[in-house]
């Protein structure tokens, strides 16, 4: 497959590892502790895991995976509002796949659902949007979640419903901005991250520019990354060069995507329909100054939370539950007091454990090969 | 004395259809009866009788099984929930390494259920049924208001008789044997993801729903020593693997890049941020075989028209009891584990 087979090439990996390898060995003979470099999406670090990445890195570097999944850090009050619209009487309530098992503080979407709400899932507001041109008796009701990756497709589907007039549209939006998030890491007393690997598809939007001061006044070197394996090994081994030469800045590894300048259309339009919040609940990590936003008010008509009641209440996480902490790196998943015990992907806990770009979810189903106890053969033998 | 067939004359199903007097009666023998016609169903009692001496002579083992189909939406790229039901049936059967023979057909239909469309499925699962070589012998019809079904929903159980001196079970799986599959896995769970209504993606993908008794044959023909079978239905491939670890207490570790998967699912699966290893697949099966006669084995795979690309894709390993690994092409491996619920798309 085009653009896609290239970033897999397995021949192009040794190479890559070698010279990280040398650049690794550098710069730890002058520290004691592991390198830390945080992805902040929650894209790459399923790809970090699907192929295995953490195992073929040089021992010494440790991935921190970051706040990035967007399903695992909406809190539960959040959900419970969800559940509040999706359960409405004709209402239909329409989600990305991902948001349905996200557990509110009684239930899940997928259990409303089979209880009688509902609740539908879409691939694009857009198809919301349809929903509501099919239905003129309902009220579709879209989940708006994400990062600016899917802010612009929100805004744009807004406006859209507003030239066209549907009246029976909205959004409950619960749209998170990246760059507030990366500074609430960075000024956690806790973290002693080294390096970012920072989001691809958040840049395509906003371009490579708002990260600057992460390399400016923290002094920690940033590296845009594409999703595929050598993508990311790329990245990885670009942060060593950096860190090996002393220097500092943002570079941007996915150019073949991420435009310096950002999409000027998808912010135009992200401008148009939104104003920041001044500040917004994130599961686990408390709540964030202009973290969020929400619909401006030449746009309340379509604002889910202006047009219904929602409960609004905020649902402390549960008391054992150690998201926050493995969010900010300062602990991994496996240190949490309840991974793999009281909370797991069948019954999880924390949000950590309900999406598959959640951190603990990912090293739940694809790192138990490190377990103590578990000695594979070395990996390759059967490659037909 | 025959009676005189009956015959509907209104454009949908009603619940006067499933209530057990002159419609229900029309109805089985304007879509049913001329369809499935044989002997065995003829005389249209309560049960068909089968002689045994029949099923004796094919061998010494009956296989018998039962499978439900409530396939949304009931007609897809390459199928329907018709040919679906008998093949499903019959690859069931199949998987035990028999020789299928006879089904019955249980129909639940909602109230309102377009005619044309019960004649155009019955007349699916006959041309299925015919092309399989088995014979439709029994059967019900029932009707359920609006509401309490969706549509349409088929029971198909199935008879067939197993050659004497095949025993293909999980337990007799070994270390160092081959895991082998008959070819591209995820079409089906593709082809009805990209055709539900909301989703609308235009792709070209086709279900793989296909008969694989006659595939299985030719298999067991090679002479090959196959340890067992199973069709990569729900679950997927990961599914079925998973399956045969636990059973066998063996680890598998299966190729990455081995696994064969259609260009257009793979992209439906980029897009979509999901993993065809998971989908669903219904014509379909992994086997495992001594490492011996993996290539005679599938060469006899190769060599029929519902394998051609069937490949070698894992090995069993001594270690790791209950495991599935999946070498990822990069050196490393991951473990593939089976999904809690059902895969949903990812946000980014």
């Amino acid at each position: 497959m085009k653009y896609v087979d290239e970033f897999r090439d397995s021949s192009r990996v040794g190479p890559l590892l070698r010279e990280t390898a040398g650049l690794c060995g550098r710069i730890r003979s002058q520290r004691d502790r592991p390198l830390q470099l945080m992805e902040v999406c929650g894209g790459h670090t399923h790809a970090i895991f699907r192929y295995g990445l953490e195992r073929l890195l040089p021992q010494g570097i440790e991935l921190v995976h970051g706040p990035g999944c967007p399903v695992c850090v909406l809190p539960m009050g959040r959900v419970d509002d969800c559940l509040a619209l999706a359960e409405r009487p004709g209402v239909i309530f329409t989600t990305f796949g991902d948001a349905m098992r996200v557990p509110g503080s009684k239930k899940s979407l997928l259990q409303a659902r089979a209880e009688g709400a509902d609740v539908r899932m879409v691939y694009s507001p857009l198809d919301a949007l349809n929903l509501a041109r099919q239905n003129p008796r309902s009220e579709v009701v879209f989940f708006a979640i994400g990062f600016e990756t899917t802010m612009p497709s929100t805004a744009l589907t807004v406006i859209q419903a507003a030239a066209e007039g549907i009246g029976n549209f909205s959004v409950f939006c619960n749209h998170i901005t990246i760059i507030p998030t990366i500074k609430a890491v960075l000024d956690s007393p806790e973290q002693t991250l080294d390096g970012f690997i920072g989001p691809g598809h958040v840049s395509m939007v906003i371009g490579t520019e708002p990260y600057g001061f992460i390399a400016r006044h923290y002094g920690k070197p940033v590296v845009i990354s594409g999703f595929e394996p050598l993508d990311i090994l790329q990245s990885v081994w670009m942060l060593l060069r950096q860190l090996a030469d002393g220097r500092c800045e943002v570079e941007n590894q996915y150019a073949r995507v991420v435009p310096d300048g950002g999409s000027a259309p998808a912010l135009d339009a992200v401008q148009e329909v939104f104003e920041l919040r001044e500040f917004f609940e994130w599961r686990g990590l408390g709540s964030i100054d202009h973290s969020g936003v929400r619909l401006r008010s030449d746009y309340a008509r379509y604002d889910a939370e202006k047009r219904f009641p929602v409960p609004n209440l905020r649902i402390a996480d549960p008391k054992a539950c150690q998201c926050g902490e493995v969010l900010k790196g300062a602990i991994r998943p496996r240190q949490c007091k309840v991974f793999g015990t009281r909370c797991t992907p069948e019954t999880p806990l924390g949000s950590l454990m309900v999406s598959s770009e959640g951190a603990c979810a990912a090293v739940y189903r694809y790192g138990r090969l490190d377990l103590p106890g578990r000695t594979p053969e070395p990996a390759g033998a059967t490659q037909a | 004395m025959r009676r005189e067939p009956g015959r509907l004359t209104v454009p949908t199903v009603t619940l006067a259809h499933g209530g057990g007097g002159k419609a229900m009666r029309d109805l089985i023998d304007d879509v049913f009866v001329p369809r499935f016609d044989n002997p065995l169903l003829a005389p249209l009692d309560d049960q068909a009788r089968l002689p045994l001496a029949l099923l004796a002579a094919r061998g010494d083992q009956l296989a018998f099984t039962t499978d439900s189909y409530v396939v949304d939406p009931l007609f897809f790229p390459g199928g329907d929930i018709g040919c679906l039901a008998v093949h499903g049936a019959v690859n069931d059967l199949a998987m035990s390494g028999a020789q299928p023979m006879y089904l019955s057909c249980a129909v639940i239909i909602e109230e309102g259920f377009e005619v044309a469309s019960l004649r155009r499925i019955a007349d699916s699962m006959q041309a299925a049924a015919r092309n399989c070589g088995v014979q439709v012998v029994t059967g019900d019809t029932k009707v359920v208001p609006r509401g309490a079904a969706d549509k349409l929903f088929i029971t198909t159980t199935g008879i067939g008789v197993i050659p004497a001196g095949i025993a293909l079970d999980t337990r007799s799986i070994r270390p160092g044997d081959r895991v082998l599959v008959s070819g591209p896995v995820g079409a089906h769970g593709a082809a009805i993801l990209a055709t539900r209504g909301d989703l609308a993606l235009d792709t070209p993908i086709e279900s793989d729903t296909q008969p694989l008794h006659g595939l299985v044959r030719e298999m067991l023909a090679s002479g090959g020593q196959i340890r067992c079978l199973r069709d990569a239905t729900r679950g997927g491939l990961t599914a079925v693997v998973n399956e045969f670890a636990q059973a066998a207490a063996v680890g598998i570790r299966l190729a990455e890049s081995a696994i064969p998967v259609l260009e257009p699912v793979r992209g439906v699966c980029e897009i979509l941020g999901m993993d065809p290893l998971y989908f669903a697949n219904e014509g379909v099966l992994v086997a495992v075989v001594a490492p011996q006669s993996a290539a005679i084995v599938l060469s006899a795979m190769r060599a029929h028209s519902a394998a051609a690309r069937a490949a070698d894709i894992g090995e069993v390993l001594e270690t790791l009891p209950g495991t599935v690994l999946l070498g990822t092409g990069f050196g490393s491996d991951r473990i593939l584990d089976m999904l809690v619920g059902e895969q949903l798309p990812r946000i980014c």
